[in-house]
């Protein structure tokens, strides 16, 4: 058939039901539209047929032969579209990107009949995109500004501070940045797993000979008896629980039995029923039926199933308890919904093994894969694709393992490419908590104590579960000074999919209870929530609950001086409004939070290098992985202001195990300011030696034009290549059995404002503004730090109003909802610079922090505009409905 | 590997149906792809074997009869949302307004959807208060049900293996009648619907003289509310307070999405307000 893709006629010989996507992308190899469904749900892509927007997953090539078909790789071709990708970049709209090119085309169909659009047209333009990174602000802002970027525009410098476009972002908007799914051998095999469709049961795997006979391409099936090495992987290094291939019980829905290695075709036409399992179910445990009495062990190295507690017990001379607040709180599985399912390929290269892969954490990822396979640590080389979304998600291995085993055995090239339900199936998800607490004040609102009892449910395998468990009682009581604290988190193996890690770390469900709490205590004592907050602040000199002092960098109290005028004048307008009565009440809401940035007491080092060739070759060899994030950016604008060289002149070589050095995983929000510090240091570190090498003073100037190195204008001549390397380990004192030491070396501080109105009615929430004050030490890079703030809102908002992960129900993006474009409403970003003395020029972390305050601040909104306290979040209507309904009964 | 089917005509197509009513039409592939790539990723059975309606000409028009409109089964909601149509149309474009994102409102078809004859399909409570007719072609000769008669239950409905729906038909009915549609999700875009409702009334000086209401999502399939219409004939929009007596016949069930309890409330409220709003409509209208 004639396809006429991006104006050029092509001949493609595809059968008539394939998927356009999969025409585009496999026969023609324009892998700049994006796959993150396959069913219509995220938009991801979004071609244009004959001009008009469509999902390229839901149109078959028989319908699309003769029509015009539109990719982002013909985007620059159209002025108006090369207009629109510069103003993705200036805005820094696009994060991951892996949304970008079906944004992108899903704007220019707007774009193409109205050039200046609204932006309630833009919304309805790209509402059928789904972005789990940006939160669409700045996405739209873009679109409704793409007209004045019909020329290229001055770039804003790139000094620390400065809005930088982030430097990986060209690629992204023209769809050319390789993602897990975007590239492989063109030999390589197709794995497919076969998971477990039961929570709790064991198996028997027959004979699959006549299975393998009746699928000519079907090579093999890899089971548990075909790894290598160990057939188990884990965060802790003591904890390898998960098995690659489930040994004949499988403990979750999604746990994997074997894998289909063949053709793409011979494995994907395999249908489960013809395999030869016998299933002898058992019954599934939740956290309540794994905690009884009898329960089975659901591992057998931890009777009774708590897989890990956390405790902090803080007894400080305290006023007496005069108000007194407690509740009980419930959060249910949110999922990371990253729109780049899990994909990648793994090549044996003689005794040693490539994996190129979507992922957060190369050098763990190079661990585990050793592991199974019974290599040492050398003979695996961890290339990360681009990654197209991780919020945590993509620190544990996925596909690695047994595309590495299926690699290995054979030799041959094997890739594989999760489904949007194989994804939510068998991924890790936040952990669902069940909190009980109480919290004193005293007659002047001072906090004098807070109890915290937590279970969290960890799901089939340890995963993140002791790091939850770790970092839930330090955030507990929030970040205030509180004399009196007593906090347990458990975490809990059950039969649900694996809790792991997910922007926070628990920490997100904590203080959905600690903030609740605290406003029923303002309440009581009278005293408005702003300023019962900023009564309690943690500030510098302050000492925490685990006996750390907070010697510098606690901007709380600039964060609330920042939103106080906000706090005002929304509470004003929601009063005059509310005076008018009707079923619509508005409310404003506050909520804090401080976060631990990197790892809990433990050491989490990094190490950056940058190297100056005598040939003048620049190159910043950055081991971090840039999940969207913008730590390629950052961490440039942060060795090149140390060095004193701008940072066009650098190349970059990013995140490949086998030639960066180990800058521990992104995660913890950890990248800026512990990568940022050895990124600096590295800079610095150059710097001074080339100052050495030509006698100049500490403020010489450094310039690099055309392979020639200037100091102070005067041309240097290299003998030899010159290198700094940089390495930062945040100071840490491992927390006691009391849970107290010096768990992190800085924390980021927030506080952020909800405005909403409440159908009283339908029980429905219309967000109205969200207020965001960030402490973040320095901002590097300000449009990356308000993109981290939008996105961690809208995630936030997720978790506040729509998300809920229920396993066999809501495992596709049609039925687990995520904010779409018309979900977000209006931010205020305020910018608070506490300078951290650690930091890199004074920056500490906004990944996780942007995420925590939004939450509980919706709910101190709905409660303020009705009376109504959430116990249980995602706040769907009806339960929105059943809280107003109780309030009622309560009176 | 599946059969994929392109007729280029009517008959043709017919043909090929009534040899093999195994095939499954295909229009817009907006509910069948997303179904497909569901049980794929279970390993379960999905049916391959396809006729395609793409190529079939004069499915894909609205047209204007001298007693009723017909709406071709190849409409899409992106056409029907971008027609001139008479106000009695309003809640049907509204509705299609609200499917999905963009992309599906471009390919998704108003047959689809019924055909599909999922619970919560936006466009049946619409079609219902238009008193909607499908028309079905075979070999055999076409036949015309009313709505009711073609949705027989949740992802049932009456067509027989070897037909295919051609048009939805939407009689005249005389005389200025307005409409509305109100969808109640979690989300703005591309949600499904946790309850929707629409009506179409005919006002005679200011009161109700004919109102027809459905309410999708709280019923196997989307039904009209007799009760209720009885109820308003004669009153003022918006004057009648619904009550729950009003909605015999729904049987709301749980799911993730809301309880029971929850859509037998939100649907006397969003009919209350719809109710109001069209009586707002007519106001200003009379204005
Ligand atoms: C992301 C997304 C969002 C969605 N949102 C909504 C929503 O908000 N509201 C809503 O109601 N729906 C929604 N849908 C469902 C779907 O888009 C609609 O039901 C659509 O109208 C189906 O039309 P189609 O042409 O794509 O149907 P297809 O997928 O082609 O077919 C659907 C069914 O109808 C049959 N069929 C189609 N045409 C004929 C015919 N002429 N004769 C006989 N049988 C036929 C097919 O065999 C199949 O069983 C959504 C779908 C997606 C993917
Ligand atoms: S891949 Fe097509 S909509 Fe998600
Ligand atoms: S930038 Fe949109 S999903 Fe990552």
């Amino acid at each position: 058939m004639i396809l006429t893709v991006n104006g050029v006629e092509t001949r493609c010989d595809s059968p008539p039901e394939t998927r356009l996507s999969a025409v585009l992308r496999d026969t023609l190899g324009l892998t700049g539209t994006k796959i993150g469904c396959d069913a219509g749900d995220c938009g991801a892509c979004t071609v244009l047929l004959d001009g008009a927007q469509v999902c390229a997953c839901l149109v078959p090539a028989a319908q699309a032969e003769g029509c015009a078909v539109r990719t982002v790789e013909g985007l620059a071709e159209d002025p108006l579209g090369a207009a629109l990708q510069r103003a993705f970049l200036h805005h820094g709209a696009a994060q991951c990107g892996i949304c970008t090119p079906g944004m992108l085309m899903a704007a220019m169909e707007l774009l193409a009949r109205d050039p200046t659009p609204s932006r309630a047209a833009v919304q309805d333009a790209i509402g059928g995109v789904l972005c789990r990174c940006t939160g669409y602000l700045k996405i739209i802002d873009a679109i409704c500004d793409a007209h004045r970027f019909r020329a290229p525009v001055a770039a804003p410098g790139d000094a620390v501070g400065a809005r930088l476009p982030r430097l990986d972002g060209a690629a992204k908007v023209a769809g050319f940045d390789r993602y897990g799914a975007d590239a492989a051998p063109a030999d390589a095999l197709w794995l497919r797993p076969v998971r477990s469709p039961h929570a709790h049961a064991r198996f028997t795997l027959g004979d699959v000979t006549p299975l393998l006979a009746a699928h000519p391409g079907l090579l093999r099936v890899l089971t548990a008896r075909d790894v290598p090495g160990a057939n188990s992987f884990g965060i802790y290094p003591d904890i390898k629980d998960q098995p690659v291939f489930a040994d004949g019980y499988v403990r979750y829905r999604g746990d994997c039995l074997l894998a289909l290695l063949g053709t793409r075709e011979a494995v994907e036409a395999v249908r489960f029923n013809a395999l030869p399992i016998a299933w002898e179910m058992l019954p599934p445990l939740d956290v309540a039926a794994a905690l009884a009495p009898g329960a089975p062990d659901l591992h057998g190295f931890r009777p009774g199933n708590v897989l890990t507690t956390g405790r902090l017990h803080c007894e400080r001379a305290a006023p007496a308890e005069v108000h007194v607040a407690a509740g009980a709180f419930e959060t249910g599985f949110v999922e990371h919904a990253y729109i780049e399912p899990e994909a990648g390929y793994a090549a044996r290269i003689g005794d040693a093994i490539e994996v190129f892969a979507c992922t957060q954490a190369p050098y763990m990822d190079r661990e585990e894969v050793a592991r199974v396979l019974g290599l040492p640590q050398e003979s695996v080389r961890i290339i990360p694709s681009a990654c197209g979304g991780g919020f945590g998600g993509k620190l544990d291995v996925s596909i690695q393992p047994m595309i590495a085993i299926a690699a290995w055995i054979t030799g041959q090239p094997v890739r594989a490419i999760w489904t949007r339900t194989e994804s939510m199936a068998s991924s890790t998800k936040r952990h669902p908590a069940r909190i009980a607490a109480r919290a004193a004040c005293d007659a002047e609102g001072r906090l004098v104590s807070l109890d915290f009892d937590g279970d969290f449910d960890t799901g089939a395998y340890a995963s993140w579960g002791p790091t939850v468990a770790g970092r839930v009682p330090v955030h507990a009581s929030g970040p205030y000074r509180v004399p009196r604290v007593r906090a347990v988190a458990r975490a809990v193996y059950t039969n649900n999919p694996p809790s792991g890690a997910f922007r926070g770390f628990g920490v997100p469900q904590a203080a959905i209870a600690q903030e609740a709490l605290y406003d029923a205590l303002a309440d009581q004592a009278g005293i408005d929530r702003l300023e019962f907050r900023a009564l309690n602040a943690l500030r510098a000199g302050d000492t925490t609950a685990t006996g750390q002092v907070i010697a510098h960098s606690a901007g709380l109290s600039a964060c609330l001086d920042a939103l106080r005028p906000h706090w005002r004048t929304l509470r004003t307008e929601a009063a005059a409004f509310n005076a008018q009565g009707g079923a619509i009440r508005r409310g404003t809401g506050i909520a804090c939070m401080w976060y631990g940035i990197g790892n809990t007491g433990m050491s989490n080092p990094s190490t950056m290098r940058i190297s100056l060739d005598p040939d003048g070759r620049l190159t910043f060899w950055n081991g971090a992985v840039d999940i969207g994030q913008g730590s390629t950016t950052v961490l440039a604008q942060i060795a090149a202001e140390a060095l004193g060289l701008p940072v066009a002149v650098f190349a970059l070589v990013l995140g490949d195990t086998a030639l960066t050095a180990d800058a521990g995983k992104t995660s913890a929000s950890r990248q800026t300011f512990v990568s940022g510090r050895a990124a600096q240091e590295a800079g610095a570190a150059l710097r001074a030696t080339i100052l050495r090498l030509t006698n100049a003073g500490a403020d010489a100037r450094l310039a690099l034009e055309g392979g020639q190195l200037f100091v102070d204008g005067a041309p240097v001549v290299l003998k030899e290549a010159l290198e700094g390397i940089g390495q930062f380990d945040p100071p840490t004192v491992p927390l006691d059995a009391d849970g107290q030491g010096i768990p992190y070396a800085t924390y980021g501080f927030a506080a952020q404002i909800a405005s909403l109105d409440v159908d009283t009615r339908l029980g429905t929430v219309a967000l109205r503004r969200i207020v965001a004050a960030h402490d973040v030490g320095r901002a590097v890079n300000p449009t990356l730090v308000e993109g981290q703030i939008h996105g961690g809102i809208a995630q936030g908002i997720g978790l506040a109003l729509m998300e809920e992960y229920i396993p066999g129900r809501t495992e596709n993006l049609h039925d687990y909802l995520i904010p779409t474009a018309g979900d977000v409403p209006p931010i205020d970003c305020i910018l608070i610079e506490d300078p951290e003395p650690l930091g890199p020029f004074g920056a500490k972390g906004i990944g996780e922090p942007a995420l925590v305050p939004t939450a509980p601040a919706i709910l101190s909104a709905i409660h303020d505009a009705t009376g109504a306290r959430l116990h249980r979040v995602p706040a769907l209507p009806h339960r929105v409905l059943e809280a107003l309904n109780r309030r009622e009964m309560d009176r | 590997m599946g059969r994929w089917l392109r007729p280029r005509s009517m008959q043709e197509a017919l043909a090929l149906l009534a040899a093999d009513p195994a095939l499954m039409p295909f229009a817009g592939g907006t509910d069948l792809y997303p179904t497909q790539a569901a049980r794929f990723a279970w390993g379960q059975e999905f049916p391959d074997a396809m006729l395609d309606l793409g190529a079939l000409p004069g499915l894909a028009a609205i047209e204007e009869a001298s007693d009723h409109w017909r709406i071709g089964a190849r409409v899409t909601w992106a056409a029907l949302r971008d027609a001139a149509l008479p106000p009695e149309f309003d809640a049907l474009r509204a509705a299609a307004r609200e499917v999905g994102g963009a992309q599906i409102q471009n390919r998704g078809t108003i047959a689809g959807n019924l055909c599909n004859a999922s619970p919560a399909a936006d466009g049946v409570p619409p079609l219902l208060a238009l008193d909607a007719e499908v028309e079905l072609a075979s070999l055999r000769g076409l036949r015309r049900l009313c709505l009711p008669d073609f949705i027989l239950g949740n992802r049932r409905t009456a067509r027989a293996a070897d037909e295919l729906v051609t048009a939805v038909l939407v009689p005249k009915q005389g005389d200025a009648r307005r409409s509305g549609f109100e969808k109640l999700g979690a989300r703005r875009y591309l949600v499904i619907s946790i309850v929707m409702a629409a009506a179409t009334l005919r006002l005679e000086q200011g009161r109700i003289a004919a109102a027809a209401v459905a309410v999708g999502a709280c019923s196997p399939v989307a039904r009209r509310l007799p009760a209720l219409e009885a109820a308003l004939r004669g009153t003022r929009p918006g004057e009648l307070v619904v009550t729950p007596t009003h909605l015999a016949g729904l049987a709301p069930i749980d799911d993730p999405r809301a309880s029971a309890a929850y859509r037998e409330e939100a649907a006397l409220v969003v009919l209350q307000r719809l109710l109001a709003r069209l009586g707002d409509a007519a106001g200003v209208q009379a204005a």
